[in-house]
Order: structure tokens, then C-alpha cells, then sequence
């Protein structure tokens, strides 16, 4: 229906593009209050950081920084603001849906459809993304004793481009409108037919723009954990976090250039009207769901692998053992990694293939369960004959077990094809995904940041409200997420915005609780942190080790110093430091070196503001704008490479005053 | 309290009325039973291990060495191995005996088919939003009521007018999905009389939460009568009609009409409903036929030209497409030779 998909003659105009004051949403009195309260917050905010002159300390010390760690904790900053916006989507629907029988509910379909495309979008895109990878930039040069990453600019380059695409997608909440499709935006309902406003541009070009972050910061890994390991530390040596990460990041940098492959190949049905994925002139909308789900599959094990890691890490720590398995669990992970590339039709097995094609892929889906199972297993002969303490970071660890293990079950399920040609789309899928994904990237997202934040900051996190946070988020993730899976049963299918049936609102109204039961576990994260920060010296840690750590990050200060490791440690077993504790390891104290470090740059700042002129003026057809930015870009690019000075000496006295001075503070400890 | 609730709400999918959707039940059960085997005492022992190994009990063992053991290591590969080969199994012949394109092979448990009982053949497209059911052996067709007799099987043929949608009816069968520019098939039979359910499970734009039906089983006489009934309401289905029902439309009551074009659903799924534009199919053909005919010529001898003739190949083998797609459909109402002149690419 050609006729029909051709967009709807646009007044274009050649300043302004199809941007119209109409296009603000003034008619949305949510979005209007929303504005108001942010633009009020965002003064604020800027305000305090100009009275207070900040801009030049967060612009040296933290926006040109190439260090991974100021990198990794600006990654999780991000992912925790975006957590509140997708956070705030997740409460808007669990209140039409509670709300919307036998009447409208308070959203309309333009603003309830956009709403839980972005909840999918954000969350997966820029909250549980930016957590892992903020983990991994964190974590991993300090677990295999390096100074840095492999490829420092690249870094910042990465943070900045995440972190532009996330502008643009709330750049959309008060100018245009956001996509109404589902976070994976199908065609043809995502092609300029069906979708001609400017939500699905915001869509593509927010995806685009933090792929190239992605993608970049995968080869980054990859290449840090081949190349930077510390002298001794062989493959089989390194921590399983750093197994999982690699194998994490090897699936980024395979998966995620099809992504920006099928999202370009949309763009060009939308912009240049080719016929890809269009119903008529030979487009084939199913070759966008296979290429999608061949990006999609992949990435819910991009997410769940480093978490694996960190569990890993945990249960070994708090149970004072050696992981149970290492081996076992290092060939688990790789399984797991090759095998999530075989499985990505189990997403539409109700479209129409053969029995033949959908039971293999159910039963690769199934096999996926073993290396998963044994992973299981190993964190629980961890615990057996330890000496368990429950910390924080233990009990993320022990609510995800169990967590995952019924999320694991009800995933099997949906692979068995008959069973899901009942529960696909149903709202029993969306139980199992939130099962899994919470259940498994955000607690483990959550243990991550209770275990390593002293690391990150030199004192521990209030135990009180990280406990009162830990069990409104476990209770109520189960009170918001198990009625979905009666609901399920129910026959009640994802995305609707209202409903007949008054027998179905009670379970929407239990899940609502829960939902709330999260916000206030969200809140007292916040109010954890808060109070954290306040009695940062009662809860101090001088020891850079308080957790009776087991690998090398707990080797040296909290907050590490810049170079990380004055000395390059040099490894001879699996559990590097737990090891050199138990031979005596003795700190060297003197002989310090000049150490070589990357400068800081600009450049990735620039750039990712440039490629945010670029995607707003591709979006709203403001051609010049993107034109330009998009030379700029080029401009900034080569001129970058010109810069020759990138490198810098921290001298040899200013290190020893800094080791000194933890000479000090150990000593202090110990007394 | 739990109980009482679970008790209270209508668990479709768990208590269907048709003999697929039942089978479909048994599996989603069997499974289940199946994985609880070992998901319950790795629940337990989680809980068991925080408990007795917690560290505060100092009356344990402890052993911080220990980190291997290959019976252990062969128990917790196996005991899932023996899980997953179990449901593969079982996987495997239940996809295949369950394929929603294979006819039934039985009415119910216990119940085989009648002979010389020929399918309810339903022809559905989905539009924006509401459903079309075509009854071809019966030459009526209504919108957003679909029903059938009781114990006989039914043939749906779906397609789509414009994006993507599911047919579900959780009493009757599990989903397919209704898609544009495609066919998809699903076989099922209701085993009770009573008023369903029906809906899209496939978010299709901003109707889409109403986009639902009714789907009556309906005992022999019943469903005669309702037969008489639509055809009885007087009304044609021409193509133009087509045209206009096919706009959006939201909330849209039951519609009946007596007497439908019997090509308006093959015409949608080929994209040719508009007057003057050409069928995929004709497309398709006629791209066979030249792809055929290079083959027999001279110069085409190579390996590519032999291939091309099977249509997967044709599929890839692009022609250049139209420099602009807004001018295909108004090529197509010029002259018949011309729209049937290849030149766009073949789907």
C-alpha cells in the first residue's frame, strides 16, 4: 500500500525542519508538569554548580576524564538517572493498567504508547547497559592489575556517546514525541506509514548514537583483558568476573554492529523511501524481526554475563572460599556465549515457521539451561563449607538465586514452542523477562555497586537503608511481577491500556503495590547513598580491602590512587590477592617509579554533542543543522588525531607521597 | 487468601475449551513438573546452604580450599543434561504434533474425527483495529464475531491489511500471528459450546486494546442458524466496501455481511485489493517465467542463470528497483502489459 505509506505531505521548513510549536506536547498536562519540575530541578542544579564554581572541577576532573575508574562511576551515575526515568514510565503503567476498567484510564493511547515504548527502550538501552558496562570500566583494569584500559580517549568517547544518545531520548519527552511501537520497533508499524511523526527517528537516532559508545567500549575490553593482564595472570587465572566480561564484550562487538546494520536499513525505508522492510515492492518485514532478534538475543547475555561475574565474585568473598567450579564455570560461560547466538527465534516461534525449525530452536533455547544450571550449582557449592556472611552484596546475591532460578524455569517454559504459542505477548512473558532482568541484571547491578563502592570511594554504604532498600525491592518485585504471570494464565496480553474484565483488576492493583514497594526501594537507595556521603568518615575504610577481598582490586587503596598499582603485581595463582595475603605478601614501600599516564581530552565531549546536533537534525528534517554537525564531526575527528600531546608522568615523588601516605593509613588500621 | 484469589479468576489458558489449547495446557504442565524436578531442591538447598553454612555458626565445617570435586561436577552437568534431553524430546513431538499448520488429527481425547467432515474454512484478516472473519464455503463474512460448531475442525487462513497483528482466542488454540502481505495457517476445534474471547496479542498502533472479537462455539443447530442469520442480514462485502472498512477505526461493533467478493483475501494478502495494482503472486509468476526463459537462452549458461529459476534465489536476484516507489502504483492502472512488466523486484 505504497500510496498509503507515503508520509503525509509535510510543511518542511528549511530553518526549522518539521519542527512547529505544535510539536510541543502543551497538551499534555503530565509532560507539562514533568517539564516544569525538571527545568526547575535542572536550574537548580545548575545554579548550585555555577555558585558553588564546579564546572571547571567537573570538566577537568570528571567530563575530559580518561581514568576508567571516574569513567565507570560516570556510567553508573548515568544509568542511575535513567533508572528514575524509565522507573517513573513503569509507575505511569502500572497505574493506567490498574486504573482503566470500563473507562480511559488518565493516559490516551499517543501518551500510553509511548510511555511503555520508552520504559523498554530506557531500561535496556540506558539503565541496565550502563550499569554493566560502568561495572566492567570499573572493575576489570584493576582485577587484572592494569593501569588503564587498552585505549583511554576510546573510553570517554564510549561514556559520551551512551550518554548522548540517552539526551536525545529525553529530549523527546518534552520536544516532539517518542516512538509508539514497542521497544523493538517493528516494522511496517515503525516505518513512515504507520509511524510518520518524529517518534521513531528519536528511536533510531538515540540507538544509533550510543551504539557507536557500545560498540566502541566493547573493543576496548576485549582488547584491555587480552592484552593488560598483569605479569603470571594467564586466561585461567583471571577472575570470573573478567571471563565473564570478555565474553561479554566479545557478544557486544559481534551483535550490536547488526543492530545499528537493521536500524540503518529502517532509517533508509523512513528517509530515502527504499523498500526493506515495507509491505509492498518486495520489502520483507520478517527479515527486520529475524535481524533484530539476532542483535536481541545476544543482548539480554550481554547483560546477564557480567552479573554472573559479579555474583560470582560475592559468593566466593562472602563465603571466605574459592569459587567452587572455575573451570567449570569459565567453559559455562563461553558456552553460554556461543550458544546465544543460536537461539533467537524462540522470540517468534508464533509467526509462522515450520515445527521443524521452531523445536531446534526451542531445544538450543533449553540447552542454554545446563551451563546456566551448573553456574547455579557452583555458586551454591561455593557457599558449602563456607563461612557465609551476609552483607549486603550476599544477600543481592542469595535474592538473585533464588530469583532466578523460578525466572530460569518459566524461560524454559516459554521455549517448549506449543506452550508458547499460548503465553507469547502475554503478560505471563512479561513476568518472566522482568524475573530474569531484574531478578538477575538489577540485583546483580545492586551487589555490584554495595561491593565495590567502598572500593570506588574509600567508605562502606549504610548497612540500615541498604537493608530497608534491599527488601522493599525483593518484596516488591515479587508482589509487582508475580500476579503478571496469573495474569498471563489469564490470557491477558502486554500493551494494553484498558480492560473489561473487572476480575482481572486485583492482580493489577497487587502489582501496582509493588510497584510502589520498588519506588520506595528506589528511594531508600537514594537515601542510602545520601546518608552514606554524610557519615563518610564513621564508615571509612583505610584498609582498601574490607570485605576480606580475593582479587587484586583489593590490593590497593580505596579510592585507588590514578595509576592504580604503584608496582605491577605480578600473579601466580587464580584469587591474586587472597593468595599473596596468605604467602605474606609485603607492600614494597620504596624504589617508586615515574609513572606514564594518558591525558585527559575534550574531544569525546564534543563529539558526542556534535552527534546530538547531528541526531536532532535528522530527526525533526532540520537539514543544515545536520549537515553541519555532521562536518563538524569530521572536523573535530581529524583534529583530534593532530593532538599529539596525550601523555603525561605522574613524577616518582608524587607517588611515593600518595604510597606513603597509605603506608600510613594501613598502619593506622592495623593499630 | 492466595488461594482464594487464584480461585476467584478464570485461568483460561489453564482450563480451555479447546482440544489444542488443552494439549497446549498438558504441555505447559508437563514442563513445568518436569523442570520443578530440579528447581525445588535447588531452591531448598539455597536456602539451606545461606542457613547452615551462615557464619555465624561456627559448628560447621569449614573449607576454604576446597574448590573441586568431579563427581559434584558431573552431578550438577548431568542432572540438568537429563532435564533438557527429557523436555527436548518431548519438545520435539509436540511441535510437531501441535504445528499449527498440521490438521487435527482428533476432535478431543478419546474422540477421533468424523469422516467426510470437512474444516470450517475462516479466511481472517486483521485490520486497524478490528478483526474481518471470511467464511468462503459460506460466502458471508462479518467483523469482530467469529463462531463455529462444536467438534468440528476449523481451517483459519490469516492475513493482515497493514501491520503486524496475533490472532488469539486462549479457549480455542495458541496464537498466530496475522501479518501483511503474508499468509499464515492454524487448525483447531472448539469442544464446547459458549461465548470466547478473542483478541489481537500483538500491539498494532493506538487501537490496539480494542482490538477484540467474540468467538462463539456453538452446537450444530445453533451455528446453521447463525449462518442463516448472517446471511440473512443482507449487505454485500465488494472490494470498494473493502477499501472503506479497512480505514482505522476504533471499538467497532459486530458487522455482517451477506454476500463478500470471494478474491478480497487473497487480494489483501497479495497486495492488490486497490484497484489497478498487481498481485505478489502475478509478480512472482512472472518473474519465474522470465527467470525460466533466460535460462533457455544462449548466453546465460552459467551457474547463477540455472540457480535463479528456484524462488528462493529469485527472491535475492534484484532487479533495479523503481527509482522512486510512489510511482508503482500509479504505473500499475496505465496499461494491463505494462503492470505486469517486472520491473519491480519480485518479493
Amino acid at each position: 500500500m505504497a500510496s498509503t505509506m507515503q508520509a503525509s505531505p509535510l510543511n518542511v521548513s528549511p530553518i526549522l525542519g518539521r519542527f512547529t510549536l505544535e510539536s510541543l506536547p502543551l497538551h499534555e498536562p503530565i509532560v507539562v508538569a514533568t517539564f516544569c519540575g525538571v527545568a526547575l530541578g535542572g536550574i537548580a542544579l545548575l545554579s548550585a554548580l555555577t555558585y558553588f564554581k564546579l564546572w571547571g572541577y567537573l570538566w577537568k576532573e570528571w567530563f575530559t576524564s580518561v581514568d576508567h575508574k571516574k569513567i565507570g562511576i560516570m556510567y553508573m551515575i548515568l544509568g542511575i538517572v535513567m533508572l528514575l526515568r524509565g522507573f517513573s514510565d513503569a509507575i505511569m503503567m502500572r497505574a493506567q493498567q490498574a486504573m482503566a476498567f470500563g473507562n480511559e484510564g488518565y493516559l490516551n493511547a499517543h501518551h500510553y504508547d509511548q510511555v511503555f515504548t520508552a520504559h523498554g527502550v530506557i531500561m535496556i538501552f540506558f539503565v541496565a547497559m550502563p550499569f554493566v558496562t560502568g561495572l566492567m570500566n570499573y572493575v576489570v583494569p584493576l582485577q587484572i592489575g592494569a593501569r588503564d584500559v587498552s585505549f583511554p580517549f576510546l573510553n570517554n568517547f564510549s561514556f559520551w556517546m551512551t550518554t548522548a544518545g540517552a539526551v536525545i531520548i529525553m529530549m523527546s519527552l518534552f520536544v516532539g514525541e517518542f516512538a509508539q511501537t514497542g521497544w523493538l520497533a517493528m516494522p511496517p508499524l515503525s516505518g513512515i506509514g504507520y509511524s510518520p511523526g518524529v517518534g521513531v527517528d528519536y528511536y533510531i537516532w538515540s540507538l544509533q548514537i550510543a551504539g557507536v559508545g557500545t560498540l566502541l567500549s566493547g573493543v576496548n575490553l576485549i582488547a584491555t583483558i587480552v592484552k593488560m593482564r598483569a605479569p603470571g595472570m594467564t586466561m585461567m587465572k583471571m577472575p570470573i568476573f573478567c571471563w565473564t566480561a570478555l565474553c561479554t564484550n566479545i557478544l557486544i562487538v559481534a551483535a550490536f554492529p547488526v543492530l545499528t546494520a537493521v536500524l540503518a536499513l529502517l532509517s533508509l525505508d523512513r528517509y530515502v523511501d527504499t523498500a526493506f522492510f515495507t509491505n509492498t515492492l518486495g520489502g520483507n518485514p520478517m527479515m527486520y524481526v529475524n535481524l533484530i532478534w539476532i542483535w536481541g538475543h545476544p543482548e539480554v547475555y550481554i547483560l546477564i554475563l557480567p552479573m554472573f561475574g559479579v555474583f560470582s565474585e560475592v559468593t566466593s568473598t562472602f563465603s571466605g572460599k574459592r569459587i567452587f567450579g572455575y573451570t567449570s564455570m569459565v567453559y559455562a560461560t563461553m558456552v553460554i556465549t556461543l550458544l546465544a547466538y543460536l537461539v533467537w527465534l524462540h522470540h517468534f516461534f508464533t509467526m509462522g515457521s515450520g515445527a521443524s525449525v521452531n523445536s531446534f530452536f526451542g531445544i538450543t533455547t533449553m540447552i542454554i539451561s545446563i551451563p546456566t544450571g551448573a553456574k547455579i550449582f557452583n555458586w551454591l557449592f561455593t557457599m558449602y563449607r563456607g563461612r557465609v556472611r551476609f552483607e549486603l552484596p550476599m544477600m543481592w546475591t542469595i535474592a538473585f538465586m533464588i530469583t532466578f532460578t523460578i525466572g530460569g524455569m518459566t524461560g524454559v517454559l516459554l521455549a517448549v514452542p506449543p506452550a508458547d504459542f499460548v503465553l507469547h505477548n502475554s503478560l505471563f512473558l512479561v513476568a518472566h523477562f522482568h524475573n530474569v532482568i531484574i531478578g538477575g541484571v538489577v540485583f546483580g547491578a545492586f551487589a555490584g555497586i554495595n561491593y565495590w563502592w567502598p572500593k570506588a570511594f574509600g567508605f562502606r554504604l549504610n548497612d540500615f537503608w541498604g537493608k530497608v532498600s534491599f527488601w522493599c525491592w525483593v518484596v516488591g518485585f515479587y508482589l509487582a511481577f508475580m500476579p503478571l504471570y496469573v495474569l498471563g494464565l489469564m490470557g491477558v496480553t502486554r500493551r494494553l491500556r484498558t480492560f473489561d474484565d473487572p476480575s482481572l483488576q486485583i492482580w493489577f492493583i497487587i502489582a501496582g503495590i509493588g510497584a510502589l514497594l520498588i519506588a520506595a526501594g528506589i528511594g531508600a537507595m537514594l537515601l542510602q547513598f545520601a546518608v552514606s556521603i554524610r557519615d563518610r568518615e564513621k564508615l571509612r575504610d583505610t584498609t582498601g580491602d574490607p570485605w576480606n577481598g580475593r582479587t587484586l582490586e583489593w590490593a590497593t587503596s580505596s579510592p585507588p590512587p590514578d595509576y592504580n598499582f604503584a608496582f605491577t603485581p605480578v600473579i601466580h595463582q587464580g584469587d591474586a590477592w587472597a593468595d599473596m595475603k596468605t604467602r605474606g605478601y609485603e607492600r614494597p614501600t620504596t624504589g617508586f617509579k615515574d609513572i606514564h599516564m594518558p591525558s585527559n581530552t575534550g574531544s569525546g565531549v564534543i563529539l558526542a554533542g556534535l552527534c546530538v546536533a547531528f541526531g536532532v537534525g535528522m530527526i525533526w528534517y532540520v537539514w543544515w543543522l545536520a549537515a553541519v554537525s555532521f562536518v563538524a564531526i569530521l572536523g573535530v575527528s581529524i583534529g583530534h588525531t593532530f593532538i599529539y600531546k596525550r601523555d603525561y608522568y605522574i613524577p616518582k615523588a608524587t607517588v611515593a607521597a600518595k604510597e606513603d601516605a597509605r603506608t600510613a593509613a594501613l598502619a593506622e588500621a592495623k593499630a | 487468601m492466595l488461594a482464594m484469589l487464584l480461585g476467584g479468576c478464570n485461568m483460561v489458558v489453564m482450563n480451555p475449551a479447546g482440544d489444542i489449547a488443552l494439549q497446549q495446557r498438558d504441555l505447559v504442565v508437563f514442563s513445568t513438573a518436569l523442570m520443578l524436578v530440579i528447581v525445588l531442591p535447588v531452591i531448598g538447598l539455597i536456602c539451606l546452604f545461606s542457613w547452615k553454612y551462615r557464619a555465624s555458626n561456627e559448628t560447621t565445617d569449614y573449607d576454604p580450599d576446597w574448590d573441586h570435586s568431579s563427581q559434584l561436577e558431573l552431578l550438577i552437568w548431568a542432572a540438568p543434561l537429563l532435564i533438557v534431553i527429557c523436555l527436548g524430546a518431548v519438545t520435539w513431538t509436540a511441535t510437531h504434533l501441535l504445528d499449527p499448520y498440521r490438521p487435527i488429527g482428533r476432535v478431543a481425547a478419546g474422540k477421533p474425527l468424523v469422516a467426510n467432515v470437512k474444516p470450517l474454512e475462516v479466511e481472517v484478516i486483521a485490520l486497524d483495529w478490528k478483526w474481518m472473519f471470511v467464511y468462503p464455503q459460506y460466502g458471508f463474512a462479518t467483523v469482530n464475531e467469529l463462531a463455529a460448531p462444536v467438534d468440528r475442525p476449523i481451517h483459519f487462513r490469516l492475513t493482515s491489511s497493514s501491520v503486524m497483528n496475533a490472532f488469539y482466542i486462549p479457549t480455542l488454540a495458541g496464537m498466530i500471528y496475522a501479518m501483511p502481505s503474508m499468509e499464515t495457517q492454524l487448525n483447531a476445534v472448539i469442544n464446547k459450546p459458549g461465548n470466547y474471547e478473542g483478541f489481537s496479542s500483538n500491539y498494532s498502533g493506538a487501537g490496539f486494546s480494542d482490538m477484540k472479537f467474540r468467538f462463539h462455539g456453538m452446537t450444530e443447530g445453533d451455528f446453521n442458524a447463525w449462518v442463516a442469520r448472517n446471511k440473512a442480514a443482507g449487505g454485500n462485502l465488494t472490494r470498494a466496501d473493502y477499501l472503506k472498512l479497512e480505514k482505522p477505526s476504533e471499538k467497532v461493533p459486530v458487522m455482517r455481511f451477506a454476500n463478500v467478493d470471494p478474491t478480497i483475501y487473497s487480494a489483501v494478502v497479495n497486495q492488490c485489493i486497490r484497484p489497478g495494482t498487481t498481485c505478489m503472486s502475478d509478480m512472482m509468476k512472472k518473474d519465474m517465467q522470465d527467470s525460466a526463459a533466460m535460462e533457455g537462452m544462449p548466453n546465460s549458461g552459467n551457474a547463477e542463470g540455472k540457480r535463479s529459476s528456484s524462488p528462493l534465489t529469485t527472491r535475492s536476484a534484484g532487479q533495479a528497483p523503481p527509482k522512486s516507489p510512489s510511482d508503482v502504483p500509479q504505473r500499475g492502472p496505465s496499461t494491463p502489459e505494462e503492470s505486469n512488466t517486472p520491473k519491480q523486484r519480485p518479493l
